[in-house]
This record gives C-alpha cells, sequence and structure tokens, in this order.
C-alpha cells in the first residue's frame, strides 16, 4: 500500500498522504516556514522556562529554577514596599494628640479606609457588617455612647475593652441583678419598670410609676442619675433616650432589671498594633455619632473634594 | 483527483505573488499641485494643532485640542467633555462615517486620492525617495544593482530619512495627550512617562513599515476602505476613467500616421502607468488598486497635449457619463453629478447630526447631582427619637471656575441635614458649599427626620449656583428610609 501511495499531485507537485474522503485527498504540504519557527521557537523558550523558573514537580516539592524565583517571595516583596510606602503615614497616625485626628483630613481619610478594613475582620460578627450593632450589641452609628464616645474614649474602650475579667484597665462596672438577688420583690420591679419607661415617654405616668419613682431614686440612681440620663464614666446607659440595647419593651427591661446585663466586650490592646487600634477609633468615631470633647473648632471644612474617582 | 495541466516546465504555479516594487514618476500638473496642497494642509494639520493655545483661564490646561487621559477630559477648543459624555465622540466618529459616504457617492474614491493618511505618507516617502534616489529610472536601476557600499551608503541615508519622519509622525501623536510644550520639554530630558516612549516607538515603527515599505499594498490588501466603497459608488460617482472607446486600439504616433483612421489615441506610452503610485494599469478598467489620485489625467493629458490630440483620454467621469459620452450624448457637468439627491441626503444627514450636536453641546449640564444612599444600615435610630439616613452626594461642577452652590432639602417635612464630616449642631435645611473647579465633589450627608412619617418618603436635593444668566439647578430624587419599611 505505501508503494503505490507515493504519487505526487501533479499541479502542486506535492505528494498525497493517501487518505482520500469521496474522491477528495489529502496532499502532504509542509508547514509553512514561519509557522515552524514559530512552533519551535515556543518550544525552546518552554524549555528555557523550566531552568529558569521553577517547574518540574519533585516528590515533595518542585525544581526552584536558576532566577529561584517564588510567587510567595514575590508577594512578601510586593507587600514590604506597600508597607513602606504607609510607614510614614502610619507614624504619622501614632504620633499625632488622638482628639487632634478629626482635624487633620488626610490622615483621618487614611484612618478611615484602615479602620474599615480592619472592622470588617475583627468586629463585625458581634457589630455587624454596617456596624448596626443587633440585639445587646451596640449600633456604633447612633449618637448614644454607653461609655465615651470622643476619639479617645473609643480608643480606651478598643485597647482595654469592657468588663475583661484579666485586665486591670478595662472598663468595668456591674448592675445589680435586683430580682435574682432578691433586692427588690417581683411587684417592685414592675413598678420600677413602669417608671423608667415613663423617661422615656414609652409609657404613661400611673400609679406604680409613681410606686417605682421611689424606688428608681432608693436604688437606681446612684449610677443611672436622678433624672435618668446615665452616667458615661461608669457604663450607665441613659434611660431618657430611645435607644435600647436590649429593647424598650415591658419584658426586656423587667430582665434587665431582675437578672442584670454584662456585656462584654474584648480588648484588642494585645492583639492589635496601636496603629490599627487608632485606625478603627476613627472608622468608628467617624460613622456618624463621633463625639467631641472641647466646643466645636470653627471654620469646618464640610466636605473633601475628590477627583472623578469612584470609591 | 488528478488534473489535466501538466506541470509548467518552470515548476508548479506559485501560489502568492510577489510585489513588484513601484517606482512611480515624477509628474507635474493641476491634479499634482493640487495634492501637494492638501498634503500641505492635512501635515500642518497634524503636526501643527498640538501647538495652538486657547485659553480657559487658570483651571484648565491652554491647549486647544487634549485628549488628558489623566485626568479623563477631553478638550477640543471651546468643548470640554467628560468621559459621560463620550457619546459626543461617538457622534463625530458617526459624522466622520456619514462625510465618508458623502464624499464617496459624490466624488468616488477622492478620500483615498488625496486625504487618507496612508496616501499622504506613502506620496511623502516616495517624495524621499526621489530625493535620495532620483526618479523612476535611476531608482529602477540602483534597485536592480548589487550591494555596493555605495548602495548601503544610499539605502541607509534614505531610511534614515524614513525614521526621522517616522519619528516625528509618533512625536506629534503623543501631543495631544499631554501639554505640547512641556511634553517636548520631557521627552528630550527623559522624564516623559513610559507610555510616551512606547507610543512614540510604536507610531515610528507602524508609519516607517506602512508608509516606507508596504505602501500600496496597504490599500490593495489590508484596507477594508476600497471594498465598502465600491459597494458604494453609482453610476453617478465620480472616478478616473480610461475612455477606452476613444483610445483603443492602441498604437503609437507614427504607425497612426501611417495607417490613418485604424487607431484609437492611446498612443500606449505608458506614462500613466509610469507615474501611478500604485503601480497600476487604468487602462485594464476601474480596479481596487486605483485610489483616484488623478496623476494619470496629469500624465496623460500632457501627452495629449504633445502629439496634440483633445485631452481627457483619462479623465473623472461618472458611469453614466461614459454611456452618455458613447452614445455621442452631451455628458453633464460634474456638478450635476455632485448635486444630486442622494449626495443631498446623505449631506443633510450629515449636518443634522452636526447641527443636532452643536445644539446640545450648547444647551449640556454643567452642573449634575447625584445621591446614593447608605443601605447598611439603610437608617439609624438617634437617641432624641429621630432617624437618620446617610447619603454619598457627588456634585460635578463641570465648569472652568469654582462655584459657590446652595444644597437645599426640597420635600421631607422637619428634616435637616449635615455634611458627614460635620456635625449634628450644625444641621440645617441648606447649606453652602464650594465646588473646585472642573471637579466631583464627594461628601457624605446626614439626613434626619422625625421617626414619624412613611417608611419611604420621597424628596430630593437640589444644587443650586449663580444668579441670572449664569444660574443652573440640577436635583436628584431620594428617599428617606424609616423603620419598619422592609
Ligand atoms: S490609476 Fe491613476 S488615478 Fe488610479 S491610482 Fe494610478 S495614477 Fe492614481
Ligand atoms: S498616458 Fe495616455 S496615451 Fe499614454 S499610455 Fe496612458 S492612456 Fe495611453
Amino acid at each position: 500500500m505505501m508503494a503505490e501511495d507515493k504519487r505526487v499531485d501533479e499541479p502542486t507537485g506535492t505528494e498525497f498522504v493517501g487518505h482520500e474522503w469521496d474522491g477528495i485527498e489529502e496532499l502532504d504540504t509542509p508547514l509553512p516556514r514561519w509557522w515552524s519557527i514559530i512552533f519551535w521557537a515556543t518550544v525552546v523558550w518552554g524549555l528555557a522556562y523550566t531552568v529558569f523558573y521553577p517547574a518540574w514537580p519533585l516528590i515533595n516539592s518542585a525544581t526552584e529554577g536558576v532566577f529561584g524565583w517564588s510567587s510567595r517571595a514575590a508577594l512578601a516583596e510586593d507587600l514590604a514596599e506597600v508597607e513602606a510606602e504607609r510607614a510614614p503615614l502610619r507614624e504619622a497616625i501614632a504620633n499625632i494628640d488622638i482628639n487632634e485626628l478629626p482635624q487633620n483630613e488626610q490622615l483621618m481619610q487614611t484612618a478611615i479606609n484602615g479602620g474599615r478594613s480592619a472592622y470588617v475582620v475583627h468586629c463585625v460578627q458581634c457589630h455587624g457588617s454596617g456596624a448596626a450593632g443587633s440585639e445587646g450589641y451596640p449600633n456604633l452609628n447612633d449618637d448614644d455612647w454607653l461609655w465615651d464616645g470622643t476619639m479617645e474614649g473609643i480608643e480606651y474602650t478598643l485597647i482595654h475593652g469592657i468588663r475583661n475579667p484579666d485586665h486591670l484597665e478595662t472598663r468595668i462596672s456591674q448592675m445589680p441583678a435586683f430580682g435574682a438577688d432578691g433586692i427588690l420583690t417581683d411587684r417592685q420591679i414592675s413598678d420600677v419598670v413602669s417608671y423608667v419607661r415613663t423617661l422615656s415617654g414609652a409609657e404613661e405616668a400611673s400609679a406604680a410609676s409613681a410606686r417605682g419613682s421611689e424606688l428608681y431614686t432608693a436604688n437606681c440612681a446612684v449610677c443611672h442619675g436622678p433624672n435618668g440620663g446615665g452616667d458615661q464614666s461608669q457604663g450607665a446607659p441613659n434611660l431618657r433616650d430611645a435607644i435600647w440595647l436590649y429593647g424598650e419593651d415591658r419584658a426586656s427591661i423587667t430582665d434587665t432589671v431582675a437578672n442584670s446585663r454584662y456585656g462584654v466586650m474584648p480588648r484588642w490592646g494585645h492583639r492589635l498594633d496601636p496603629v490599627t487600634i487608632r485606625m478603627l477609633t476613627a472608622y468608628v468615631w467617624n460613622l456618624g455619632g463621633g463625639e467631641t470633647p472641647a466646643p466645636e473648632p470653627e471654620g469646618e471644612e464640610l466636605a473633601e473634594a475628590e477627583s472623578d474617582e469612584p470609591g | 483527483m488528478n488534473r489535466v495541466e501538466p506541470i509548467p516546465p518552470d515548476g508548479p504555479p506559485k501560489l502568492y505573488e510577489a510585489r513588484k516594487a513601484v517606482h512611480n514618476k515624477r509628474i507635474d500638473g493641476p491634479f499634482r499641485r493640487f495634492k501637494w496642497l492638501v498634503m500641505a494642509v492635512t501635515l500642518g494639520i497634524y503636526y501643527g494643532t498640538p501647538w495652538i493655545r486657547w485659553d480657559r483661564g487658570p483651571y484648565a490646561p491652554d491647549q486647544a485640542v487634549l485628549v488628558d487621559l489623566a485626568n479623563r477630559r477631553f478638550y477640543m477648543f471651546g468643548i470640554e467633555i467628560w468621559p459621560h459624555e463620550f457619546y459626543y465622540v461617538a457622534g463625530l466618529l458617526i459624522m466622520a462615517g456619514i462625510g465618508l459616504f458623502v464624499i464617496t457617492s459624490a466624488v468616488g474614491r477622492a478620500w483615498c486620492g488625496y486625504t487618507c493618511p496612508q496616501t499622504v505618507w506613502t506620496d511623502l516617502f516616495q517624495h524621499v525617495d526621489r530625493f535620495v534616489d532620483g526618479d523612476r529610472n535611476a531608482r529602477m536601476r540602483l534597485d536592480a544593482a548589487p550591494w555596493t557600499w555605495g548602495k548601503l551608503s544610499r539605502r541607509a541615508f534614505k531610511w534614515t530619512i524614513y525614521l526621522v519622519i517616522g519619528f516625528w509622525t509618533g512625536g506629534a501623536w503623543i501631543m495631544y495627550f499631554a501639554d505640547a510644550p512641556t511634553l517636548v520639554r520631557d521627552f528630550w530630558a527623559g522624564e516623559a512617562a513610559p507610555a510616551a516612549y512606547i507610543a512614540v516607538a510604536i507610531l515610528t515603527f507602524t508609519t516607517v513599515a506602512l508608509g516606507g515599505f508596504m505602501r500600496e499594498q496597504v490599500c490593495i490588501y489590508m484596507c477594508p476602505w476600497p471594498r465598502i466603497q465600491a459597494a458604494m459608488m453609482d453610476e453617478n460617482s465620480l472616478t478616473v476613467t480610461y475612455k477606452d472607446w476613444r483610445g483603443e486600439p492602441r498604437g503609437s504616433v507614427k504607425k497612426a500616421e501611417k495607417n490613418p483612421g485604424a487607431f484609437g489615441d492611446c498612443i500606449d506610452c505608458m506614462q500613466c502607468v509610469q507615474v501611478c503610485p500604485t503601480g497600476i494599469d487604468i487602462r485594464e478598467g476601474p480596479q481596487i488598486g486605483c485610489i483616484t489620485c488623478a496623476l494619470c489625467i496629469d500624465a496623460c493629458d500632457r501627452v495629449m497635449d504633445q502629439v496634440g490630440r483633445p485631452r481627457g483620454l483619462i479623465d473623472y467621469v461618472t458611469l453614466e457619463g461614459a454611456e452618455k459620452e458613447q452614445r455621442g450624448e452631451e455628458v453633464p457637468g460634474a456638478v450635476r453629478s455632485i448635486f444630486r439627491p442622494r449626495t443631498m441626503i446623505y449631506f443633510a444627514l450629515w449636518a443634522g447630526i452636526g447641527l443636532a450636536m452643536l445644539f446640545a453641546v450648547g444647551t449640556r449640564d454643567r452642573l449634575t447631582i447625584n445621591a446614593i444612599q447608605e443601605r447598611n444600615p439603610t437608617f439609624v435610630q438617634l437617641s432624641d427619637g429621630d432617624i437618620r439616613n446617610s447619603f454619598d452626594v457627588r456634585i460635578r461642577n463641570m465648569e472652568n471656575r469654582p462655584r459657590e452652590m446652595t444644597l437645599t432639602l426640597d420635600g421631607l417635612d422637619g428634616g435637616v441635614m449635615w455634611a458627614g464630616s460635620g456635625n449634628r449642631d450644625q444641621a440645617l435645611r441648606s447649606f453652602a458649599i464650594t465646588v473646585p473647579a472642573d471637579q466631583l465633589l464627594s461628601t457624605r450627608i446626614f439626613v434626619a427626620a422625625p421617626r414619624d412619617g412613611a417608611a419611604a418618603e420621597d424628596f430630593s436635593f437640589v444644587v443650586a449656583t449663580g444668579e441670572g444668566e449664569d444660574a443652573e439647578q440640577a436635583i436628584e430624587a431620594a428617599r428617606f428610609a424609616r423603620p419598619g419599611g422592609e
């Protein structure tokens, strides 16, 4: 079969391959030269690549390549570069008086951006992705602060946490469990709840609330203040406002008075570096509720101009 | 299977035809002079435009035509285009397309013959050839000559000129993308952006390759336009035509003298072929290689003058005109073939788009506002019982001067707002804001309103500026969310 198939197509002078389909025959036309050159060039390139770069798999690793390149080292290099670029800003954030930070537009913006990244790693689990909190976990967007809503105060809370048993400087206070500890009877608790709810306008004054008023003065005013305005120095909530961490209905407040609450926030001082904590502080402060310690400085910038850059 | 054709003695036929270099002869005449003029004008526009200055005040560049990629602005004399207005550029491209329709239906491939960059640069390079190596015959001799030092140095000299032209072409191109005087200084100081050097390198290469070496092959093999044009021409489109009914059969003057009446007007002198920049023979009829540069008309008219026969053996003729002439009827003038319904409709379309765009540019907004509501969380309960929403408000000042504006809440009874970096004590229903020249100002606006009300209440942000003639206002609808809505 071989021999007789060595026929030549006369018009083109090309040999036949020997395949035929319905009278159409395949010619053994050589590959175009440019094509072969590119093909062999890619082969050479491919082989050279395996010599210079990591390529051949071994049992536990792979050949390292003459250049010694690795994606991990490249990443580390990139990261170091970024770090070095950011170092001056980080240093400035570390050294500035924390209460002054909001006035420094560029540093503040850097801090907020960094804080947003740290927030979604460390804080979302309790406070939620939009920092809106949930029952028992404060909403960080609002203007109500149990402890302290200034830059300094927020930073302190972040560093030392709230009610961390193993830490001396932690923010701590404890409300008595008036029911569980037998300080007040169920009836008295009900009266106190009625009174407390009149403070925020959730309930009309009644005989019960009048009785509760006296009980309040005797038992609660020490921490929550004579008018129910609360006390940030000991984390005693303001009872006159519209914000209720555990709910404003009778059942929730009754539960609080009878059994107390003991919300804990971890401290971050030993886990995050001081600059990251300051960035988190800036982010949380900037959510809309941040407090300013001294009177407002005049002529504050209303907004920042940006280029057409989205985001 | 086996073909009947025998193998030709010089081996199997070649599937590709090797290029025959075109050495077009110098020619002078009205069309050649017109081509010189067009070349001067088009190259002048190309090289000169970036250097035209245009005062836009202190907040914008003073270059008349500038594609500012870094700041995403396109300046063209008195018009400034922002990225979101890019449809104006699309409109210009559509006009350019229809413009080619107008030209083609009226005067055939005039674009190819005179103004196409490929034609202009090829022409330029062919003049360089003539300048360095002499006219047609000298060039053909040199081409065939062996590679001596003399030939090599001539070639080196010529290619250096090619490279300089290519470099200037690329160099002029990048001037459109940055302030030209600054860029020139930076470029030679080695401080320009790498993209500038890369662009110049690429354009040098393409200019030399396309204009210096590939030349007519681009028109014949690469360019889609000849194919499209062929479909767009009709019996009333002017095209360069050899009047075969007058010229054939060809015969030299001597033969014609011996045998009067037996020959046509063409004396077969080949002048038309020798001057052709694409190296074709127009006497074979209209063909894709003919870019209708009319140089063969110049050449043949000269010949006809010399032998004392009427001009116009090769001429701009329409198909219809050609038929009429053959029948001995009167041929309508060129003006008739230009001003006819088809070209007029194209022109009206072209002009209509142009006018519509001018009108749109003249009346377009130079102030816009956008408000995007923060969705996580959509609302926040404040301690005094009010509800707060947060909006990302973006105000675009598209004028080349900073403007004082007033941002106002429209609707939302009892609502107040304050800027995100401010404080609720500063809350108002309206406040002043300065937007820098030619910039987008992005700011977070908090809006607070009493808790009682619809779960979703419509209101709007209104931004206004200026007085009288200068007044401008933009409105953005927004929605205030309260608890119980979702
Ligand atoms: S045939 Fe005549 S008109 Fe056509 S390209 Fe050649 S010289 Fe120009
Ligand atoms: S230039 Fe005129 S006369 Fe000479 S060959 Fe061409 S068509 Fe014939």
